[in-house]
């Protein structure tokens, strides 16, 4: 058995792989569903139904996939660029932290809110950018792998988090619970539906998806970065400044990222604590892969693993499967979309 | 004669193309048997076939009258086949020894009998004189060293039949004629060769018959004592080969001067003081063979690597910051030596890859924003005017031959107007259609008052574009001499440092120029 | 000072170091295994989760703790397998293929767990090893308790470092893992196809960090928890590269990060004022330095990372 490339891989295949992807992974999940003694149709009608079947189903659902877009795009961008940020995570937290320390900030409670929030978006963006540009300037200076460091900067991350939370940065009304002071109210974000969670995040997360699709697809950096991903020696031979242009996209990808924890303190909880995250950061590399790196397809990658995540929830309470059952299935979706991938460029020959 | 190896009839296909056609092919005890053909006859892969590497669609492989199963490896090497690839089959990080062992033994021994191993290749060494330390790395050795190792791996092997794929396409004149003595030497051992080359002069000197390749078929079989270089060269290209003719240089002023330049390390090779003028109406050509420091000295004169030392002006003027846009700006076109890993991203597309070297210009962005329509017009431009077939403007580059796509490179770098051309191998791994018209635009350029500095392996190229011609021997540049007085004899010793006989023309004609 | 050196010299320290270095000496050596042959494997994480819930389970459920750790082995070489079939012969990404891997193998450790043990407030436990002293040796002063009062996965693990450094450069199945590390084309230039052996080799080097994971929860602790790895197995791919990917360096490598770690968690109840956090942070950070230290020093397996197709160079 060999493989071909395709000479023409179509756009239709490309378009349908993540597709084939997902539906693969829910056949697996199915399958360990069942053994788990459930019917696995019926498991998935309550995800649906509880992911969408009412008003507060819908908002949670969109709730979720606020912060998902952004890590999402974060993954995509920097993935784009062969920049492997697994980072996510940590530069999820430390947006998150810095929002809530620039809340802790007397003046900022006085302005104007639109400023407020402005300065809270940036100080997350900045501190997800930082996160990001000391792995990347250890792979540029001393030729270190940003794949572990960025992986082994999450847990450091967290730990930094926890260190403000019980520290300098602890809520002393919070009855000893580790967490940090709130925001002040000026910074919140508007709530889209009455009485939901649903706040003005997902408009921007929305936003950044545009933005970012326009620049890559339109902008000389977005050029740049992608030929310096897809073969760095040519875009060197092509005038492409391959250490700028990835601290280029290691800005923008590390402020994304830190821009969903930013988001995600302003939107939902208003204060900080370590379970901020579901797995916010490692879940954008999922949602990356299934959008084929795409800023727009990100946008519904984001939306099925939150509809997966929210309906696992009210399923697990119905038939006693455990809610980790969402977890498998976005995971196994991950792989499942490699493989489609290589099956829309690969033909298998005998 | 006993005969020793037999291919019958074997045809093979990659998809839509046939690589190999119904070809048969068979060698005797103690001969050697060019296999002659152009980059893309089907050379390589049909001794890939008989190698086990790939599975023919049909015909069949016989050694020694056994018929060899089809696409295994370890058959071939079991029946007395051994191979020497073109590019080393080494691993760098691991010993001589190591090389040579791998997979000699059963794999499931709980030790290696490494005594024993060296001592058999001690002893091959010294039979057939391929002197090299056992314990030495590989990443340690040079070129023909490594060489002798993949020869000694087959021999280790207990190889009777030896194929060599363009044997001496890394080597000198000199170490090319050592190894071909070696080689003779071996048949004289019992041994059996196949020599695969595109090289009419080692083919004429070292075989004893010629089987000639075109197009994936045997065009002609000779004895080589019956034939000639001329019908080979005919046989192998399939129509007599006529050079572009060349007007007499008109050089004008000093475009590009290299004074002392030296470099460590970069992009392979390192410069030692180079230095050499190159006018405006001339072609420099520097010859040497690969690993010489060529792509370091292309390198630096791009813009991709900055000079350790030395200076570069560029029309009388000294060049301070020498980045890529910079050396563009300045007026100098670049083709890469390796049109895919360099030249050009297989999955951007055309206009994207035509425009990418110059997007900082106006012409192509403004205010940080692609001008997409205006590039996506400069690249139709491009494809009409310079007949790059089979690529739309839209569509990915991958697909584009290799002729197509240095019609495109050609393209996007002469259509900037660039008073200094570098083109480094800009013919290789090319048909002899798309040559004559890569050195048609060459002496085209040169003709409207560029100066052209010409990097290439390929002698006969040199020799036909160039007006003067310098070696580069381990980062260092010979004397120039007028290509009026070269020969490939006289190369052949510039190549291999010996400068004397070029030191002697140079001085002789240096008011000339 | 004082309490640094009473903490240097106390015997409970240094015994606790080879118990420390346990999962990291069986997981760098996994990860050893496959990036000799040619493959980055980040499904470790993941893999050790895997292994840690498996055999805790099996256990659990009445197996003996052999069995528990033959159970995390076959778990991990499972998990090894699906991971060499999509970078192998598939050539996908090895880097989103073992990240693939380490979401799906701990979501399914945690999903498996969830459902053998529905909701308990404190997870159930089981019996660990116990100490195993080897007779004469483990009564020598200080040394004895330190080396030779461990358990049995522990003296196993170190066996396994001398079995594959001899493996590696004694044996002739070990000269063609590293040749397929190094360049595949020349192992198949010689009759052995460079696929399979990468398959069998990284199904073994994830075995071994199933065994690690599971020496978590049958030797250092006696329960499974999910998120109890904590970023063990990415430790063990930088280590990997401290030890310029040998594995007697390996060793020396989790060893004294290990000590470290032993030092740091006493050194956490001695000190006052200093948050715990800044402690528990200096593992990782230790991790990145000893890549910055090594990266440009260590000599990479040559063809790490590159998918090998047939005729395709």
């Amino acid at each position: 058995m060999r493989f071909e490339r395709r000479e023409h891989p179509s756009r239709a295949l490309t378009l349908l792989a993540p597709v084939g992807a997902i539906l693969a992974a829910l056949i697996v999940a199915g399958v360990l569903i069942a053994i788990a003694g459930a019917n696995p149709f019926r498991a998935y009608a309550l995800i649906l139904n509880g992911a969408f079947g009412s008003r507060l189903g819908i908002s949670e659902t969109l709730t979720r996939t606020t912060p998902l877009i952004l890590t999402g795009l974060a993954a995509a961008v920097a993935f784009r660029a062969r920049l492997w940020n697994i980072g996510g995570e940590g530069q999820f937290y430390l947006g998150a932290i810095a929002v809530a320390a620039l809340g802790m900030i007397p003046a900022i409670a006085a302005i104007p809110a639109p400023i407020a929030i402005t300065l809270c978006c940036i100080a997350g963006a900045v501190a997800g950018m930082v996160l990001l540009l000391v792995p990347l300037g250890l792979r540029l200076r001393f030729g270190v792998d940003e794949v572990v460091t960025t992986l082994l900067l999450n847990f450091v991350a967290l730990l930094f988090v926890s260190l403000m939370i019980e520290g300098a940065m602890k809520d002393p009304l919070a009855f000893g619970w580790p967490q940090s002071v709130p925001v002040p109210d000026n910074t919140l974000l508007a709530t889209l539906i009455p009485r939901t969670r649903l706040h003005a995040g997902l408009l921007i997360a929305l936003a950044m998806a545009v933005l970012v699709w326009f620049v890559q697809a339109r902008s000389v950096f977005g050029m740049r970065a992608r030929a310096a991903g897809l073969n760095p020696r040519a875009a060197a031979f092509a005038g492409v400044p391959l250490g700028r242009t990835l601290i280029g996209v290691a800005c923008l990808s590390g402020g994304l990222a830190g821009l969903a924890g930013a988001i995600e303190v302003m939107g939902v909880k208003g204060y900080v604590t370590t379970d901020l995250s579901p797995n916010y950061g490692y879940s954008g590399i999922v949602i990356a892969m299934l959008a084929n790196l795409n800023p727009l397809g990100v946008i519904f990658a984001a939306l099925f693993t939150a509809v997966m995540f929210v309906g696992a929830d009210s399923m697990s309470r119905a038939l006693s499967i455990p809610s980790y059952i969402a977890d498998v299935t976005v995971a196994l979706s991950l792989l499942t979309m490699l493989v489609a991938i290589f099956l829309a460029q690969y033909r298998i020959r005998r | 004669m006993t005969r020793v190896l037999e291919l019958s009839h074997i045809t093979k296909r990659f998809g839509a193309v046939t690589a190999n056609e119904d070809v048969s092919l068979h060698l005797d005890r103690g001969e050697i048997v060019a296999l002659l053909g152009e980059n893309g006859a089907g050379k390589t892969t049909l001794m890939s076939i008989l190698f086990g590497h790939y599975t023919a669609d049909e015909g069949t492989v016989r050694v020694e009258g056994q018929e060899l199963p089809p696409g295994r490896s370890r058959a071939a090497i079991r029946a007395g086949v051994g191979m020497v690839h073109q590019h080393f089959a080494l691993a760098p990080n691991l010993s001589v020894l190591d090389n040579v062992m791998t997979g000699t033994e059963p794999l499931w021994r709980l030790r290696s009998d490494r005594a024993a191993g060296r001592a058999k290749l001690v002893a091959l060494s010294e039979r057939f004189g391929l002197r090299v330390d056992p314990d030495a790395l590989v990443s340690d050795l040079s070129v023909g060293e490594c060489q002798r190792v993949e020869i000694l791996k087959a021999l280790y092997n207990d190889a009777r039949i030896l194929i060599l794929d363009e044997p001496t396409a890394v080597l000198t004149a000199q170490e090319a004629e050592s190894l071909f003595a070696t080689l003779r030497q071996m048949t004289e051992n019992g041994l059996s060769l196949i020599f695969i080359s595109h090289k009419l002069h080692e083919v004429m000197s070292a075989s004893d018959r010629v089987v000639v390749l075109r197009r994936g078929c045997v065009v002609a079989e000779r004895r080589t004592s019956e034939t000639s270089r001329e019908e080979l060269a005919e046989l192998m290209v399939g129509r007599k080969v006529e050079r572009p003719a060349r007007a007499p240089a008109v050089p004008g002023r000093v475009l590009l001067e290299a004074v002392d330049l030296s470099l460590h390390g970069k992009g392979g090779a390192s410069l030692h003081d180079v230095s050499f003028r190159l006018r405006a109406g001339e072609t420099l050509g520097i010859i040497g063979v690969s690993g010489n420091g060529q792509t370091t000295l292309a390198g630096v004169v791009s813009g991709l690597y900055p000079p350790s030392s030395g200076s570069l002006s560029v029309d009388g003027r000294a060049v301070t910051r020498h980045t890529v846009p910079d050396a563009i700006a300045a007026g100098i076109g670049r083709i890469p030596e390796d049109r895919n890993a360099e030249g050009s991203i297989g999955d951007m597309t055309t206009w994207e890859n035509a425009v990418l070297e110059r997007i900082w210009s106006p012409d192509f962005s403004a205010r940080g924003f692609v001008r997409r329509a205006a590039a996506r017009k400069a690249t139709a431009d491009i494809l009409a005017r310079y007949d790059v077939r089979g690529a739309s403007v839209d569509g990915r580059i991958r697909l584009l031959s290799g002729g197509n796509m240095q019609k495109l490179i050609l393209g996007r770098v002469l259509e900037a107007g660039p008073d200094i051309l570098v083109a480094a191998q800009p013919s290789r791994g090319l048909d002899e259609g798309a040559i004559a018209g890569v050195h048609a635009r060459l002496l085209e350029a040169r003709g409207r008052g560029a100066g052209v500095l010409l990097i290439s392996e390929d002698l006969d190229e040199v020799i036909a574009l160039s007006d003067r011609i310098r070696a580069i021997v381990n980062g260092r540049l010979s004397p120039a001499i007028p290509a009026g007085r070269a020969n490939a004899q006289l190369l052949g010793l510039m190549m291999a440092g010996d400068w004397s006989a070029a030191e002697r023309i140079e001085a002789e004609t240096h008011d000339a120029l | 000072m004082s309490v640094l050196f009473d903490i240097l010299g106390s015997v409970g320290m240094w015994e606790a170091v080879l118990r420390i270095a346990t999962p990291l000496i069986l997981g760098t050596l996994g990860v050893l295994l496959c990036e000799r042959v040619g493959v980055l494997n980040l499904g470790i994480e993941g893999i050790m989760a895997f292994g840690a819930m498996i055999g805790w389970l099996t256990v659990y459920q009445g197996g003996d703790l052999w069995t528990g750790m033959l159970a995390a082995a076959l778990g991990g070489a499972a998990f090894g397998f699906l991971h060499a079939l999509l970078t192998v012969p598939l050539g996908l990404s090895q880097h989103v293929t073992g990240l693939g891997i380490t979401l799906f193998a701990s979501s399914f450790a945690y999903y498996v767990f969830r459902l053998a043990v529905p909701t308990a407030s404190s997870p159930p436990t089981i019996d660990p090893f116990q100490p195993l002293s080897v007779p004469v040796l483990s009564e020598i002063p200080f040394l004895g308790p330190v080396l030779f009062n461990q358990t049995a996965p522990t003296y196993l693990a170190v066996a396994f470092v001398a079995l594959i450094a001899w493996g590696l450069y004694r044996t002739p199945l070990g000269l063609a893992v590293r040749m397929a590390g190094e360049n595949p084309h020349a192992l198949d230039a010689q009759g052995i196809d460079p696929i399979w052996l990468r398959i069998g080799t990284i199904m073994a080097g994830s075995a071994l960090m199933g065994m690690g994971g599971a020496f978590l929860t049958l030797s250092a602790f006696n329960s499974f928890f999910p998120t109890m790895i904590q970023g063990r197995g990415w430790v063990c791919v930088a280590l990997v590269v401290f030890a310029s990917w040998r594995p007697g360096r390996a060793l020396l490598g989790a060893l004294l990060f290990a000590l470290f770690d032993a030092f740091q968690l006493r050194l956490q109840t001695v000190v006052d004022g200093v948050p715990y956090q800044l402690f528990l942070m200096m593992p990782y950070l230790l991790s990145i330095v000893a890549l910055i230290i090594m990266a440009r020093r260590a000599r990479v397996p040559q063809a790490l990372m590159q998918p090998y197709r047939r005729g395709e160079r």
